[in-house]
């Protein structure tokens, strides 16, 4: 008979191997990062540019460029490039982020011939058609309307305004600010921005050589760069003066709530010693909000922290939608918890269970050569190289209860946290 | 490709072995065959209710998730109308953690009251978040039951009332384990870094020792053929008014299932779809339409929704959805349209083939439909439609007695 209330034994993991890419340099200033690896006859390549500095009279420029890419060029129509891209059962993608905008694309290596010079061709001569610009305004105007129906969206948007003030991190859209959008600014951000020397490429997947060739064939000597260089630095960030946002919805079922506060970003010495302490706090199914407010009270579907990380700064935040009775208890939970990290010492039992599970959890995101692509654009662009994950992976292993402590006094301080709730308080 | 080996234990249940020494991790999926669809119709709602039950504490082990985030593991699980399923991945050396956590609450969970008072309470706020406090969030309530008079597809997993919900008694949570979680009723894969010899020993070790149980025998009311348009229209606090149309169609086994996909690809699948390019740039009739189907194992659901845009009608909306369709009963596709999709699910299938745990569950999947090897055949079916077909399938499907229009205004 086995005894079944017995664990079985397991081992820590000590070895996590990060794919480390090959780089090369295009005489037109562009940075191209390989990882060559996997079975499958197939890559993802990524073209990733800065994006400009913000100007808030035109806050849409960076988005609205990125967005509008795959709707025609000097010689395709938007359709003529969904159709290239669609035949060859490849997938073309644009992502607007808040420090960097990107291309995607997945292709077959069978079809990289065919599929290539569409990027090329979006990246040269991309025209943002009139009509296009105007059905792409009116659709996101239409999905911001709905957007702005959901409690969750409201204090995401009023949180980030709060933390951020009024940069680029800080913006949300509101329907007007579609109105500022003209054509001839989207030429001339597209002009500054998407060219070589602020692109880098990421290619991962089963590289062979003549992919390579075809590759810098067609994004060096055909690719040249503008007279002017793009100009990237944002802003620094200035977080508003009031801690206390409240948007009232009389007939809500739940209230989104988001607490929260500006803190120090990837590339402090403390920053992997608070992914521990965030994880503890809410960063995982065990949390301790979790255990108390979804698995205790029964107050919630989900809750969870987190931490953000930019250049210019980050955010440490508190994100749930509760029941609208039960709103001002669960922020009174929230602020239990995080007391409770400052006064009394995280168990050695529980700590070395967060240990094992964070590097559990490193070792699992490492699903395929795309997640070590992924790993490494997280350190890149944040200026940072490979030492961040062995640093990461010594802090897992060996910090202590009592760092933990000090570091919740140093960066937890609920009255100085912001605080968004929207539905009923 | 998808390689495997197969099994199955003395008391029934089929275990799968797809061993990928590329990765350091270890996938366990079970897939329970219970859904929503084997709920009594009073008692809605209670697979899923069910599914958060058994994370809270078995017979031998109180608490689920804490042994398993101690070796580094994470977990989830969903409900569907169809099945239940459970995941797990973990650093491939501590496999044997899957085995004794997932054997044991299939011996027998807890019944703990604590706990189905405290996920009755979770689901409810579940519930709230996904239907009733988003914009267009209790859409599937009503369609489903527009589409289903008989078959018990005409409840979402969710339940049909929160109600349901809160009248779960723990006797009901014992009644539908032992109905539904034995070794019978389930398939199990474990792939990555394992051996088949490996998962036959742990396998014989934890799992052969849990009683075979009795077998469920599903025996629910088939849907009739629709025989007339149906149609409901309801006012809401949404921003903008909302179109969905949709049509009975065929069970996932069907020989038709491949060809009424790939019709719902030519409609909406990217920007090159029909229904993208003619009725949101060119016609400018609305800001987003989609087309979709359910693949359900039984009768499944072939969906049109789309948002007119500001000073459309609602008909010239409706009217404009089913040009699109005419179009395609009578004049057919052209061959290159038809390539075009298929090349997308030919490529759709090799880029799966990069996630362990998407090719864990798609095994289980395929041997609940009958062999795990289907899924090396399925893109040969799909390459084996041809333009016909679609077109009879595009007749076949798309007639207004086999409609379901569900209009959502806009308070205004």
């Amino acid at each position: 008979m086995i005894n079944r209330k017995l664990a079985p034994e397991f081992r820590a993991i000590d070895n996590i191997n990060l794919i480390r890419p090959e780089h090369k340099k295009l005489s037109n200033g562009c940075n191209i990062f390989c990882f060559n690896s996997g079975d499958q006859e197939l890559v993802r390549i990524e073209w990733v540019f800065g994006n400009l500095s913000f100007d808030p009279a035109k806050p849409l420029l960076n988005m609205a460029v990125n967005s509008m890419l795959t709707d025609g060029t000097t010689t395709l129509t938007a359709a003529q490039i969904a159709d290239k891209i669609d035949f060859y059962g490849a997938f073309l993608q644009v992502d607007y982020g808040y420090e960097n905008s990107q291309v995607t694309l997945y292709s077959l290596n069978k079809h990289l011939h065919h599929t290539l010079p569409v990027i090329a061709d979006i990246l040269n001569n991309s025209i943002f058609p009139k009509k296009e610009l105007e059905t792409f305004k009116r659709n996101q105007q239409q999905k911001l309307q709905v957007s702005l129906q959901k409690n969750d969206v409201v204090a995401r948007r009023a949180f980030n305004r709060a933390v951020y003030g009024t940069t680029i991190f800080g913006y949300a859209a509101e329907m007007t600010d579609y109105q500022t959008l003209q054509h001839d600014d989207m030429l001339a951000h597209y002009k500054k921005m998407y060219q070589p020397s602020n692109c880098t490429i990421v290619i991962a997947g089963k590289i062979e050589p003549e992919m390579l060739t075809l590759l810098t064939d067609t994004f060096d000597k055909d690719w040249e760069n503008s007279p002017t260089p793009a100009v990237t630095i944002q802003p620094d960030i200035k977080a508003a003066a009031d801690l206390f946002y409240f948007t009232e919805k009389p007939e809500a079922l739940q209230s989104a709530i988001r607490i929260g506060t500006p803190i120090i970003n990837r590339s402090h010495e403390d920053f992997q010693a608070l992914q521990v302490l965030n994880t503890v706090f809410g960063g995982y199914f065990g949390s301790r909000l979790m255990a108390n407010i979804r698995e205790d009270k029964g107050y919630t579907y989900g809750i969870g922290s987190g931490l953000a990380s930019f250049k210019q700064g980050g955010s440490f935040f508190i994100a749930t939608e509760v029941g609208a009775d039960v709103c001002k208890s669960a922020v009174a939970e929230i602020e239990k918890e995080m007391n409770l990290l400052k006064t009394e010492l995280v168990p050695e039992e529980e700590l070395s269970l967060v240990r094992n599970y964070m590097l559990g959890s490193l070792l699992g995101s490492l699903e395929n050569v795309f997640s070590h692509a992924d790993k490494f654009k997280t350190i890149y662009f944040a200026g940072l190289d490979y030492d961040y994950y062995d640093r990461y992976t010594v802090t897992v292993k060996n910090i202590t209860s009592d760092k933990l402590i000090q570091l919740a006094n140093t960066y937890f301080n609920f009255d100085q946290f912001y605080k968004v709730i929207v539905g009923k308080y | 490709m998808v390689k495997f080996n197969r099994f199955t234990l003395d008391n029934g249940l089929r275990v799968i072995v797809h061993e990928d020494n590329t990765t350091p991790m270890a996938v366990l999926n079970i897939l329970y065959d219970v859904g929503a669809r084997d709920e009594d119709p009073e008692q809605t709602g209670f697979a899923h209710l069910f599914e958060h039950l058994m994370f809270g504490g078995s017979v031998n082990i109180p608490v689920y998730d804490e042994p398993l985030q101690r070796v580094g593991g994470e977990n989830n699980a969903f409900t569907s109308n169809d099945i239940t399923n459970y995941y797990i991945t973990l650093p491939s050396a501590n496999l044997e953690t899957a085995f004794w956590l997932e054997s044991d609450r299939m011996l027998s969970l807890a019944f703990s009251e604590k706990s189905l008072e405290v996920q009755r309470n979770v689901v409810i706020e579940e519930f709230k978040q996904r239907y009733l406090n988003q914009p267009y969030g209790d859409v599937w309530l009503k369609l489903r039951p527009l589409v289903y008079k008989k078959h018990p597809y005409r409840w979402a997993t969710i339940g049909k009332t929160i109600k349901h919900i809160e009248d779960a008694q723990i006797e009901d949570v014992k009644a539908f384990f032992k109905k539904h979680y034995n070794p019978q009723n389930a398939i199990m894969v474990v792939g990555g870094n394992v051996t088949t010899e490996q998962v036959k020993e742990l396998s014989e070790k934890w799992f052969a020792p849990i009683p075979a149980g009795e077998r469920y025998h599903r025996s629910l009311p088939q849907e009739p053929e629709q025989q007339e348009a149906r149609r409901e229209t309801v006012t809401a606090k949404v921003p903008l008014n909302d179109v969905y149309i949709a049509f009975q169609m065929g069970a996932r086994t069907d020989q038709d299932y491949y060809v009424v996909e790939l019709l719902s690809d030519i409609l909406s699948r990217g920007n090159s779809s029909r229904l993208y390019k003619s009725l949101i740039k060119e016609k400018q009739i609305f800001s987003e339409v989609h087309a979709y189907i359910t693949g359900s194992l039984d009768k499944g659901m072939f969906v049109l929704e789309g948002k007119p845009l500001d000073g459309i009608s609602i008909e010239q909306a409706e009217t404009a959805l089913w040009e699109e369709l005419e179009k395609i009963k009578t004049e057919g596709i052209p061959a290159d349209e038809l390539t075009k999709v298929q090349n997308k699910t030919e490529s759709t299938m090799i880029f799966s083939e990069m996630s362990l745990l998407d090719k864990a569950m798609n095994l289980a999947s395929f041997e609940l439909l009958g062999d795990a090897d289907l899924i090396n055949h399925e893109t040969a079916k799909y390459l084996a439609v041809n333009a016909a077909q679609v077109k009879a399938q595009a007749n076949k499907l798309f007639r207004k007695d086999n409609s379901s229009t569900l209009i959502y205004l806009a308070e205004k």
